[in-house]
């Protein structure tokens, strides 16, 4: 079974990005950048599937500038097979993503793509549900747990009350959630390797895709933001700035 | 301009964040419909019908709707929506899993998790986990939209009475099935809806600490939330995990113990009315948003807290 994941490019979680002066956006100048966390649990968990002999080939496919190949050689350092670049230096909002994606699959007939529940710049939280809707697929978003068998795929879901199982045709599509897996490290070794793997460029004008959007960002702020309040001495004194002085209990 | 708003639902009661996407919706303006798609959800419908401002109620009642499945919900409500102005949808796991499928239906971008309304096409949302609020702008001939409950204050449950008119359209699209589902069950207050709660963190060192909070909990009549950290460390399961990967609160009284405060929970509670930090170290992030911080052992704080309230 062939499984394409797809990855994001994004600013690393660990960096506290700050809005630019003129509210254009946020600053990402010379900042670090990785790979989206949730699509490091979509690498992992397609490499699991195929240390387990139920995926044949990992196809990992990401959309973005030049660069957005240093994460596409992290995936192959993680053990996915071979890599595409859909080569766009512009902001593509999700639709515009899934109908690359879109292409993507129709090219590669994959029977399971799997990718992250949201990109941690953007938290648009849309691009799975919305390649389920162009190519047909059923969508199993949120996973905490994927088990293939047979001609469906069966997925456990994080909804708001607990958990949910559904079981897919497939193929099919799935987005992760954080407790899916832990992904690995790549060693030295694998990332030697990784240079070595295919990687093909293609651009969404090849793919025949417009990637014209409904939605312009008209400004970015900062958030307002919270002002410390007071260190209070003891229990009691809490208890009594909540009943008198805050009147919340 | 009408607007639809799709219902949050169990099929027997319509979920308090409908209210909060009706409130938004009226701050759009126009007619408001809302729709509820499910299965012998006669009950829910009945209580959408009850809601102050709302013009009609559509019903949608089919087996294939019982469980919320995105392959069977988001082609009756692309259906049903392409007339409409806006369809709105409560950003919760439910809104999040079906309204993206509807918007690339009907060819629309969709705009996520909006937490104010500044124009008919015009909206805020935050972004790069909070650290960014984003002013966006549609031009799509249908604004798809998810609606954060907490930037709304929920409008009157009562007071309406709109008509109540049943749909047809799509039904099992078959290509997915209900399963099962292991729900959470508590007597406390849902997270999300709770007036006070109380989350913990790394700090208390396992599940079975939690205890504590729980006690805590039950004499405020709170709800009991956790770190990321404490859900990866597996204290607790995910569905109690409050910031930005997990569950977003706004409660009038949100006490955060043993959590130090990384910018990924700061997401998911920072619109609080009040928030208490108990912590022993006293350089934890935590104390630069909290109202009252009590630097001290959670392990002697909060039974002392429990006893004192």
């Amino acid at each position: 079974m062939k499984v394409l994941v797809a990855v994001k490019r994004v600013v690393d979680y660990n960096v506290k990005v700050r809005v630019k002066a003129d509210n254009s956006g946020v600053d990402l100048a010379n900042v670090k950048m990785s790979m989206n966390p949730f699509c490091e649990i979509a690498v992992e968990e397609a490499v699991r599937l195929k240390e387990k002999g139920v995926a044949s080939e990992i196809v990992v496919v990401t959309i973005g500038p030049t660069t957005a190949q240093e994460q596409l050689r992290t995936a192959l350092a993680l053990g996915a097979d071979r890599a595409i670049l859909v080569e766009s230096s512009d902001e593509l909002n999700s639709l515009a993503v899934a109908k690359l994606l879109k292409a993507v699959v129709d090219k590669e007939q994959p029977q399971l793509v799997i990718m992250g529940k949201q990109a941690i710049d953007s938290d648009n939280n849309q691009t799975g549900q919305m390649l389920g809707a162009l190519t047909g697929f059923g969508q199993g978003t949120f996973a905490s747990k994927v088990e293939v068998a047979g001609d469906k795929v069966n997925v456990t879901r994080e909804i708001d009350g607990g958990l949910q199982t559904v079981a897919l045709n497939l193929p099919a599509i799935v987005t992760t959630d954080l407790r899916l897996n832990e992904p690995r490290y790549a060693s030295l070794p694998n990332i030697m390797k990784a240079k070595k793997k295919p990687l093909e460029t293609v651009t969404p004008a090849d793919l025949g895709v417009s990637t014209a959007s409904t939605v312009k960002t008209i400004k970015v702020e900062a958030p307002a933001t919270r002002s410390a309040g007071i260190k209070v001495k003891s229990v009691a004194e809490l208890v009594e700035k909540l009943k008198n002085e805050a009147k919340v209990i | 301009m009408t607007i639809l708003v799709i219902a949050e639902h169990t099929n027997a009661a319509l979920a308090p964040a409908t209210l909060n996407t009706v409130a938004a919706a009226a701050k759009i303006g126009g007619d408001i419909h809302v729709l509820v798609a499910g299965s012998a959800c006669g009950a829910a419908a009945e209580a959408a019908g009850k809601i102050a401002g709302v013009a009609k109620v559509l019903v949608a009642d089919n087996a294939a709707f019982a469980h919320q499945l995105p392959e069977n919900v988001a082609p009756l409500v692309a259906e049903l929506g392409k007339g409409y102005s806006h369809i709105l949808a409560a950003a919760t796991s439910n809104g999040k899993n079906i309204l993206p499928r509807v918007a690339a239906a009907l060819d629309v971008d969709q705009i996520s998790e909006i937490i104010a309304v500044e124009s008919a096409d015009t909206f805020k949302r935050p972004i790069y986990a909070g650290n960014a609020i984003a002013t966006v702008q549609s031009s799509a001939a249908v604004k798809v939209i998810t609606v954060r409950a907490t930037g709304f204050d929920p409008v009157a449950a009562e007071g309406g009475s709109a008509a109540v008119e049943a749909v047809g359209g799509a039904a099992d699209a078959g290509k997915s099935a209900f399963v099962g589902e292991e729900l959470a069950k508590s007597d406390r207050p849902e997270l999300t809806a709770a007036k006070i709660v109380v989350s913990g963190g790394r700090g208390m060192q396992n599940g079975d600490n939690f205890k504590h909070l729980y006690a805590l909990a039950d004499k405020l009549g709170a709800a009991v939330g956790a770190s990321r950290a404490a859900v990866d460390a597996g204290f607790v399961p995910n569905d109690m995990q409050v910031g930005q990967t997990g569950k977003i609160v706004a409660p009038q009284l949100y006490i955060a113990v043993g959590i130090s405060g990384a910018i990924q929970h700061l997401a998911g509670m920072k619109d609080s009315k009040v928030i208490v930090a108990i912590n022993k170290d006293e350089e934890a992030p935590i104390f630069q948003v909290a109202d009252y911080g009590l630097v001290a052992d959670l392990f002697e704080a909060v039974p002392e807290l429990e006893k004192l309230v």
